[in-house]
């Protein structure tokens, strides 16, 4: 994986190479071309960049949502409560150097630095769904490689039966941190046969490109099938244990997220419902799956469990 | 101090109620026509909250034309009072409108779960059932007809309040200090009316003594020569 942002740059200025990459923008970006490109970062002009990726899961008019939502409508606490506070607010926050650390139960606990932690896999471009709690939802082209490739290297335990993800904690630049509205730092978790499940992705890209920083750079879980609170951002910590981890928003309000948080339009939030779901640049609602289209693949993980009791 | 009354504010001051709402119609009718992004990527939420603050922005700025009135001496600002409370209306109809019709798009049967189910939806809905009479009320004559009838009946108002910034408490998923904001805007203008009660009620007993007989818990103006 390159990283070769200029982190000292805002990431409003950044991304020009779709300027000279599409077609459309060629004649535009012409004239620019001498200077953009010895200098990325001085076009302003940002078409959509194409997704691409195998199609995991997508309904038949499910289409990926513009780049521009996809890095404008975040929630990432860390950056602010807003929306848009992640993308507004994430400019001095650095992805780069970056270490993670897998321990816990594990054969071979290790620190990694990012390149050398993703070497061993091949990264992959898969375009997923993605349901927020909030009952909103988009479709996402993540690049990435499988949590599963990581767990096996690490070698868990036979005591280990969860694994849990941490969150960076830099309150430099991540102004969010000042008040406590979550514990911080945040972490999530999953049950170690959820975590090995082939869908689930530590994902390094959005678009082909480098993650943004409001979208979770350089590191970020993704499990499709799950709400969207459950990708935890920014990780830098993977600890494999014997009990079932806190995770920040179970910590926040028990009642209303669960440790699970599998996408279940049977199960209301206490305030809302989740029969339905509005796709971002869309009127009308969708109608919300189970298991948020991955039941095929994953519901055999819970047989037997009271998937009401356990939200 | 006795600036008077430009001839100019009461249109002016209409016209400044109704740009949120300008704003709002714009905004998210070109996002969702034209697929701009005024209000953000989930314009029909942004535009719903939006109607929703500026409700209570219209209840703060209601309850505080007394205060301010009787601290400025500017007393022909209780003139347009009747503007800001009917602009708070608005903002809550269109605030409700923007709920059923965009959001929740006239599904009754998700409309009915939510008010069977959500608390904060039955509160919310509460204060707007109570703001109709309000509004309904609001009319030179029906002030007239209703006599002290009518300033009973607008004492429901602070409930109103009280019910808006519960149904906001509630209805945000984790930092609640906006709604906390209101909450205490709202405590220092009820406060400051208690405090002005009292003191009205102070004046009033050597008055109520000497034999007006009427029981009201302040001075009802009809002080019996001794």
């Amino acid at each position: 994986m390159s990283i070769k942002r200029p982190s000292d740059l805002p990431s409003s200025a950044i991304t020009p190479e779709s300027l000279y990459f599409d077609r459309r923008g060629f004649l535009a970006a012409a004239g620019a071309l001498a200077i953009s490109a010895a200098l990325p970062g001085c076009a302003s002009a940002d078409d959509d960049p194409k997704a691409t990726g195998t199609p995991f899961g997508l309904q038949k008019d499910d289409r990926p949502t513009p780049w521009a939502d996809v890095t404008n409508y975040n929630n990432f606490y860390e950056f602010g409560l807003e929306k848009t506070d992640p993308a507004a607010n994430s400019g001095a926050y650095k992805p780069t150097p970056w270490a993670v650390t897998v321990d816990g139960m594990v054969e071979k606990p290790a620190r990694y630095q990012l390149e050398d932690f993703l070497k061993p896999s091949k990264l992959e471009d898969r375009i997923y769904r993605h349901r927020c709690v909030e009952a909103w939802s988009m479709v996402v082209p993540w690049r990435g490689i499988p949590l599963a490739d990581v767990l096996k290297r690490a070698a868990p335990t036979g005591q280990a039966k969860y694994v849990m993800f941490t969150t960076v904690f830099a309150p430099d630049t991540m102004p969010g941190l000042r008040a406590p509205v979550l514990t911080w730092p945040y972490t999530e978790g999953l049950r170690l046969d959820e975590a090995m499940h082939p869908l689930v992705m530590l994902a390094t890209g959005v678009y082909g490109r480098d993650l943004p920083n409001q979208n979770g750079a350089p590191l970020r879980l993704v499990v499709p099938w799950k709400y969207g609170f459950k990708g935890i951002k920014a990780i830098n910590r993977i600890t494999l244990t014997d009990k079932m981890p806190d995770t920040a928003w179970n910590l926040a309000a028990p009642d209303e997220y669960g440790f699970y948080a599998n996408v279940n339009p049977e199960v209301d939030h206490p305030r809302w419902s989740q029969h339905k779901e509005r796709r971002i640049g869309e009127f009308a609602k969708r109608p919300t799956l189970p298991f948020n289209g991955y039941a095929e693949s994953v519901a055999s993980l819970y047989a037997g469990m009271d998937l009401r009791k356990n939200f | 101090m006795s600036i008077r009354e430009p001839r100019w504010f009461g249109w002016a001051l209409l016209a400044l109620c109704c740009v949120p709402g300008l704003v709002a119609a714009y905004g998210v009718g070109s996002d969702l026509l034209l697929g701009t992004r005024h209000f953000g990527s989930n314009p029909i939420k942004a535009g719903e909250h939006f109607l929703g603050d500026w409700t209570l922005r219209f209840l703060v700025a209601t309850l505080a034309v007394t205060p301010l009135r009787q601290l400025t001496g500017l007393h022909w600002l209780a003139r347009h009072r009747r503007k800001l409370g009917l602009a708070a209306f608005a903002y809550l109809m269109l605030h409700w409108l923007v709920y059923a019709l965009l959001d929740v798009q006239l599904d009754w049967g998700e409309l009915l779960r939510d008010l069977a189910k959500r608390p904060y939806i039955m509160i919310g809905m509460t204060g707007l059932v109570l703001m109709i009479p309000l509004a309904v009320t609001s009319t030179q004559n029906m002030m007239r007809k209703l006599g002290r009838r009518w300033t009973t009946l607008h004492r429901l108002v602070y409930v109103i309040a009280f019910l808006g910034t519960m149904h906001f408490w509630m209805s945000v998923k984790k930092d609640v200090t906006e709604p906390a904001i209101y909450a205490a805007i709202f405590a220092v203008l009820g406060l400051y009316r208690l405090v002005q009660w009292r003191r009205r009620w102070l004046r009033a007993r050597p008055a109520m003594a000497a034999g007006c007989g009427c029981g009201a818990p302040q001075a009802c103006g009809r002080v019996v020569e001794p």
